[in-house]
């Protein structure tokens, strides 16, 4: 517990966490001089790097300092330029909890407070002690609570009543992953390498040595990612939302509040179709991200919600996101077969009054859902060979470039009617919001 | 019109051109020929930029703005003012040059398309102005 207007310090080791990859590389710059039992003048150099890296960590540590100040969470930080920020407890949206792998190991945690207004930003307390961590987050969720002043920014509920709707099994996860794109990609890479190296392996050890083992070492990587942020994620539905667990290596736990939602996206591969397998992503595209978040989870905008898992239960997840989504898509008219041959048969869109949904893509088929009172702007677009079918396409822009959702190949009247209906609801959405 | 200067000027350097080189290379026939049909690419070119000029256009409504453009690809954008992020007024040189000036629209989606090129420099800040202060009084945020 941390007691209101006292200053405290992060966690000692915060330093070390912070430094991330750059520790163990210290650590293995480190080892070779141990080992021979001395310091030759040639480890000078790295050791005078280590000790400088050292002391402006502890420094930035020891200038840190932070504390709940009435209704505020207050952090002070910086030696040549002092920052004294301050963020009102009661815009908080929602408090999220990162364990990177090394923080595991050294107890530490990171508190990330997703700020509610236009400007979105995140106050990141990095790095608390894991054993306190959970419960300073009911503090501030409490605090949070309490706080709010107007019912036009709900804070996250505290944790404790949640009702988990799955955890996505290892085994599913890994064969999905396996005949995904990334998967693929690694695979053939993995696949023709281990050709070479049995037919020829004076060619195979010269491609390794000869750049292509960075190229194999990013192909890996990325697959790893995926694999490493979506092992074990659980989708619980807690009173303020969608509630994100998971990871093997460091875990995060995220709040996905139904109003943060810029757009829902589900993606079903042609390899995937036959199990019934999809994947749904949601954009959270509020605000500007922190460039310096040291998880790819918070750079990247779409955040996966569910990486793999049947229709019944995207649909349970989508009531959570989506209430109020159409159920029906209305196919496009049959002339559209001359022009788009290959994704006619996918093509459809649907609407009720607050929401829009969209399908389209033979191979991939990417089905989106834009609530109306999140749409930007909209597009009519129509070109010479939909002019000659009389057909034309309305574009629904949503905030950042992640979700393209457009109605395409429409009826030129019926495409018009859309683009009117949509403006005319997506301004009554705006409307009612305010 | 800007556009249709740029073509006319165009035009008149390519016929020019050609009957010189076609003069001292060849003869003076094959320079007028060359010129001759230098003229007729540059009247098509004036229709073909004539009809894109006319498709511009722009409408302020109540609760948007609507932009139309594009002969081959028409587009026609709607950007409600209360999503708007903020407004650019920009002139290159040949612009300045005719005391014209665009007006673009930014919205958060990357998407968004909402440029109205070619305006009166007086007509231009007009709208930036009421652009910026319906987009102040209607703002919805993200």
């Amino acid at each position: 517990m941390s007691e209101p207007g006292v200053w405290r310090r992060l966690y000692p080791l915060s330093p070390i966490v912070r430094g991330g990859r750059g520790t163990i590389g210290i650590v293995i710059l480190l080892v070779p001089a141990l080992l021979r039992g001395g310091i030759s003048p040639g480890d000078l150099v790295p050791l005078a790097v280590i000790a400088v890296i050292t002391v402006l960590g502890f420094v930035s540590w020891f200038v840190t300092r932070w504390t709940i100040d009435g209704d505020d969470l207050r952090i002070e930080t910086g030696v040549v330029r002092r920052r004294s920020l301050r963020f009102p407890l009661s815009q908080v949206q929602a408090i999220d909890i990162l364990r990177p792998g090394l923080g595991r190991l050294l107890g530490a945690a990171e508190l990330r407070l997703r700020m509610g207004g236009s400007s979105g930003g995140a106050a990141r307390l990095s790095y608390v002690a894991a054993g306190e961590v959970d419960q300073l987050r009911d503090q501030l969720l409490a605090l949070a609570h309490g706080a709010s002043p107007d019912e036009a920014t709900p804070a996250a509920a505290p944790a404790g009543d949640e009702h988990v709707l799955t955890t996505v099994p290892t085994a599913r996860l890994v064969a999905s992953i396996l005949i995904s794109d990334v998967g693929f990609y690694a695979e053939a890479v993995l696949a023709a390498l281990i050709v070479t190296a049995l037919l020829a392996p004076a060619v195979a050890s010269a491609v390794i040595s000869g750049g292509g083992l960075v190229w194999l070492l990013g192909v890996i990587t990325v697959t790893w990612r995926r694999f490493n942020l979506e092992y074990r994620l659980t989708v619980a539905d807690a009173p303020d939302g969608l509630r994100l667990s998971g990871g093997l290596v460091s875990l995060t736990s995220e709040t996905i509040r139904p109003g943060r939602v810029q757009a829902v996206r589900m993606v079903e591969p042609l390899l995937w179709r036959p199990f019934g397998w999809c994947r749904l992503q949601v954009d959270l595209a509020g605000g500007r991200q922190p460039s310096d978040g040291d998880g790819s989870a918070q750079r990247r905008q779409l955040r996966v919600v569910l990486p793999v898992g049947r229709r019944p239960l995207v649909e349970q997840v989508l009531d959570r996101i989506v209430p109020d989504r159409p159920q029906r898509q209305s196919p496009p008219p049959r002339r559209v077969r001359f022009k788009s041959p290959l994704r006619y048969r996918m093509l459809a869109w649907g609407g009720t009054d607050t929401c829009v949904v969209t399908t389209s893509g033979r191979v991939r088929r990417v089905t989106c859902w834009v609530p109306l009172e999140k749409v930007q702007s909209l597009r009519r677009v129509q070109g010479p060979v939909q002019r000659r079918l009389n057909l034309a396409t309305v574009h629904v822009d949503t905030a950042g470039r992640a979700v393209r959702a457009a109605l395409r190949d429409r009826d030129a009247s019926e495409a018009d009617q859309a683009l009117a209906r949509f403006a005319e609801l997506a301004r009554a959405a705006r409307r009612s919001r305010r | 019109m800007l556009r249709r200067l740029e073509v006319a000027a165009l035009t008149v350097i390519a016929a020019i051109a050609a009957v010189v080189l076609g003069w001292l290379y060849y003869s003076a026939v094959v320079g007028v020929g060359a010129a001759v049909l230098a003229v007729i690419a540059g009247l098509v070119a004036e229709r073909v930029v004539g009809r894109r000029f006319a498709s511009w256009g722009y409408a302020e409504r109540q609760d948007d703005l609507l932009v139309r453009r594009g002969v081959l690809f028409s587009r026609l954008s709607v950007v409600p003012y209360g999503r708007m992020q903020f407004v650019d007024v920009t002139a290159g040189p040949l612009e300045r040059s005719f005391r014209l000036a665009t007006v673009k629209m930014h919205t958060a989606a990357a998407a968004s398309d909402a440029r109205i090129p070619g305006l009166e420099r007086e007509e231009a800040a007009r709208l930036r102005d009421r652009l910026a202060e319906l987009g102040e009084a209607q703002a919805a945020g993200i």
